[in-house]
């Protein structure tokens, strides 16, 4: 076998024993995945349930009624109490005992009966604006069910809302595929990060130096432990995900499979970037936290990437995360193609030759 | 008085560990401006912005106007397809996040009662992207609102009615979602930079072997404890003025509550923070393990299970049980009603009850472990 084969071999080897060797660092890497796959499916839901609605009823007519009768029947309002004064409405939403309290005027009946209702008043806890915002929708698609009594005026044709892919918008189906990229991403850079530093903190890194492997030869065995490491956690998650609960894998695996690697290159350029500007595995340590918080929060993890500014959004396409969050959703849940994705996997390849080349050329200049 | 003595130099010499070491600065001065510029700009759950497709199926007028209609209305970026197939691949890649079709019998529509049998109109969203998924429903069937509206008046009908809603949101009129995010977030930074700062330090003595000097002098374990805490304490003050004075200086986020009440819930959180990373680095002993359990201890479960996104009362009641014991999420609930609100003792008092309890639970684990003997 061709020389320098066996020694990138052998420092691959050296590098996953570091990696995965001792137990206390195999406990750190399995343990966290199996947690947040227990805890974060269930926690991630945008549904609003077990609130409790409050009414101020002025009116007391049959409308009104109805329409309290129909909001006690709704799962996402456990209960539905009725106040007496415009005080006690102040005091259970500063309590916050209400998300949502909701005002019928004193003439609501009659006016709904000879055919123009009157629009019933809601107040919510602005604290809560995004779940007080469900709630509301809730509350009208209750009340688009009421029939008021007209039969002149004209009616908007029928219409009717599909969400492909997901049909009920569960949270965790969404959840899941974004936490292969979140996991990846922690033990993609923490490996790669982690490794120089320690290894020039042990005094270990002369001896690397003066063996005959060349910089790029220390890069991909660097590299090349956090994909594995990164593969065996996407297919935990995976498998669980297909099997315990039940989210069907709609595209090709290997294509997922394929991506990661592009991916976690991605991820190892930017951490032996961060190892070989640091000089202890602390500031290591701290430069991977503030190169993965940001990562995380801007990767359309959190809230839409959509949503940001137009600016923020060009430069996420320097983000890894942002990338690989989008081809494990379309792959996954959408079942899309890889030539889907080509955008996103161009913009991968050019962070990592762009990480990794950065790294190198200060590594020699270090050196030298 | 000689206990006094010794504590202060102890924490006099992890003081100047501090101002030697650049990090540690860094953690307390750099990350929070950091954090909260990206919290700032980058989170954000109010859709202004939609792309979405329609295909027109039916080529009727009063489809042309309808397909005019979502040309013109703010915020949305039409793209007009030729067939579904051609959207769905579209919204399969990522590249729509929903779209339109008029169906081919849209324009000969029989008005009236008796319930129509097709939807001649369908809507279909990303749903993979539930964020948005809802938000792009609601602005298209807006749209489809008005234009039905203009139609019949043209036709001589009066509008439909119905019953509807006239909202008004306490504390945040605009309902304008920073307001509630940036408070929340103020939580995920110091929880962070709470427990960062202490995960490494006692791992580093451990690693260094200045811990067995520092044993050999007889130092007692409260001691210990004490001279770690109260130096990162000051730290973590100071990164929680910055987070403040940004959240309400710079996002302009109202402050009703008191300077003092927001204080008192943050040093009371800032202890379980502390806390937090203490107990980790003593457990652990190393700086590696230390940071990487910080790291899933502190980050994610801050952002998951506090209320900062998803509410913790639509959650199974186990996953609620969990959340009970992290600190950050009595941290939220607290910053959200001082930043909004204003000082409603039901709310902040039971905050601090919890805040209390985390703080006890953490730092007397970290005692209790703290070993004095060698092995």
């Amino acid at each position: 076998m061709n020389p320098t084969v066996i020694r990138l071999l052998a420092l691959i080897k050296k590098e996953l024993f570091m990696v995965i060797g001792d137990p206390q660092s195999l406990r750190l890497m399995i343990a966290p995945v199996v947690l947040q796959l227990l805890l974060f499916p269930y926690a991630a839901t945008m549904e609003v349930t077990n609130n409790t609605i409050y009414v101020l009823d002025r009116d007391g007519g049959p409308v009104a009624q109805e329409v309290i009768e129909r909001l006690a029947h709704t799962p996402a309002f456990a209960r539905v109490k009725r106040l007496r004064g415009e005080a006690d409405a102040r005091d259970v939403i500063d309590r916050q005992d209400a998300l949502l309290v909701l005002q019928i005027g004193p003439h609501f009946s009659e006016h709904a009966i000879a055919g123009h209702p009157e629009a019933i008043q809601a107040i919510l806890d602005g604290r809560r604006s995004n779940s007080g915002q469900i709630a509301l929708s809730y509350v009208q698609t209750i009340l688009s069910g009421i029939p008021v009594g007209d039969s002149l005026s004209a009616r908007a044709p029928p219409l009717v809302v599909r969400h492909w892919y997901n049909e009920n918008l569960d949270y965790y189906r969404f959840l899941l595929p974004a936490l292969v990229a979140m996991i990846a991403t922690f033990s993609g850079l923490i490996v790669t990060a982690m490794s120089v530093a320690r290894e020039r903190e042990q005094g270990t890194l002369d001896q690397l130096l003066v063996s005959p492997l060349t910089p790029w030869m220390l890069f991909v065995g660097k590299s090349i432990p956090a994909v594995v490491v990164a593969m065996i956690q996407a297919t935990i998650i995976l498998v669980a995900s297909v099997f315990f609960y039940g989210v069907e894998f709609r595209g090709n695996v290997l294509s997922l499979y394929l991506c990661i690697v592009p991916y976690v290159l991605a991820l190892a350029g930017v951490g032996l970037f961060i190892s070989t500007v640091c000089a202890t595995q602390q500031q290591a340590f701290l430069g991977v936290f503030l190169c993965l918080m940001p990562c995380i929060l801007l990767s359309g993890f959190v809230t839409p990437v959509d949503n940001m500014p137009e600016a923020l959004q060009t430069l996420t396409w320097a983000n890894p995360v942002r990338h690989f969050i989008a081809i494990a959703k379309g792959i996954y849940l959408k079942g899309a193609l890889l030539s889907d994705f080509k955008d996103n996997l161009i913009a991968l390849g050019c962070i990592a030759v762009v990480t990794a080349s950065l790294s190198l050329a200060l590594f020699q200049r270090r050196l030298s | 008085m000689r206990a006094i003595r010794r504590l202060a130099a102890l924490v006099k010499k992890e003081s100047l560990q501090i101002v030697r070491d650049p990090s540690t600065l860094l953690i307390s001065l750099l990350f929070p401006v950091i954090l909260m510029l990206v919290f700032g700009s980058g989170i954000n759950q109010d859709t202004t912005q939609v792309r979405l497709g329609v295909v027109n199926l039916d080529g009727s007028p009063a489809s042309v106007r309808l397909v005019d209609t979502f040309a013109h209305t703010p915020g949305l970026h039409l793209f007009v397809g030729s067939s579904i197939e051609d959207l769905g691949d579209r919204l399969r890649a990522g590249r729509l996040q929903g779209f339109v079709v008029l169906r081919s019998d849209l324009g000969r529509r029989v008005l009236g009662r008796g319930g129509a049998a097709q939807p001649l109109i369908e809507v279909i969203t990303d749903g993979a992207e539930p964020n948005g998924a809802n938000f792009v429903a609601a602005y298209a069937q807006g749209a489809i609102g008005v234009w039905a509206r203009e139609d019949a008046a043209q036709r001589g009908l009066a509008p439909g009615s119905g019953f509807s809603l006239e909202v008004r949101s306490w504390f945040n009129p605009s309902m304008r979602s920073q307001n509630s995010l940036l408070p929340g977030s103020v939580t995920i930074i110091m929880m962070v930079v709470g427990a960062l700062l202490t995960a490494l330090v006692v791992a580093r003595e451990w690693e260094r072997g200045t811990m067995e000097a520092l044993l050999a002098a007889g130092v007692s374990r409260f001691e210990l404890v004490a001279s770690k805490l109260i130096p990162y304490f000051v730290l973590g003050l100071l990164a929680f003025t910055t987070c403040v004075t940004m959240t309400h200086l710079y996002f302009a986020v109202p402050l009703r509550g008191s300077l003092s009440t927001l204080y008192l819930v943050g040093a009371t959180f800032l202890f379980s923070a502390l806390g937090i990373g203490l107990l980790l680095s003593t457990l652990l002993r190393s700086q590696y393990d230390a940071a990487q359990a910080a790291l899933n201890a502190a980050f994610l479960p801050a952002l998951m299970l506090s209320g900062f996104i998803f509410e913790i009362r639509s959650m199974p009641v186990v996953i609620q049980a969990v959340a009970s014991i992290i600190p950050a999420r009595y941290f939220v609930t607290a910053m959200q009603t001082v930043f909004q609100a204003g000082d409603v003792w039901s709310v902040i008092g039971r905050s601090l009850v919890g805040l209390t309890a985390a703080a006890v639970l953490f730092l007397g684990l970290t005692l209790l472990k703290t070993r004095r003997r060698l092995e």
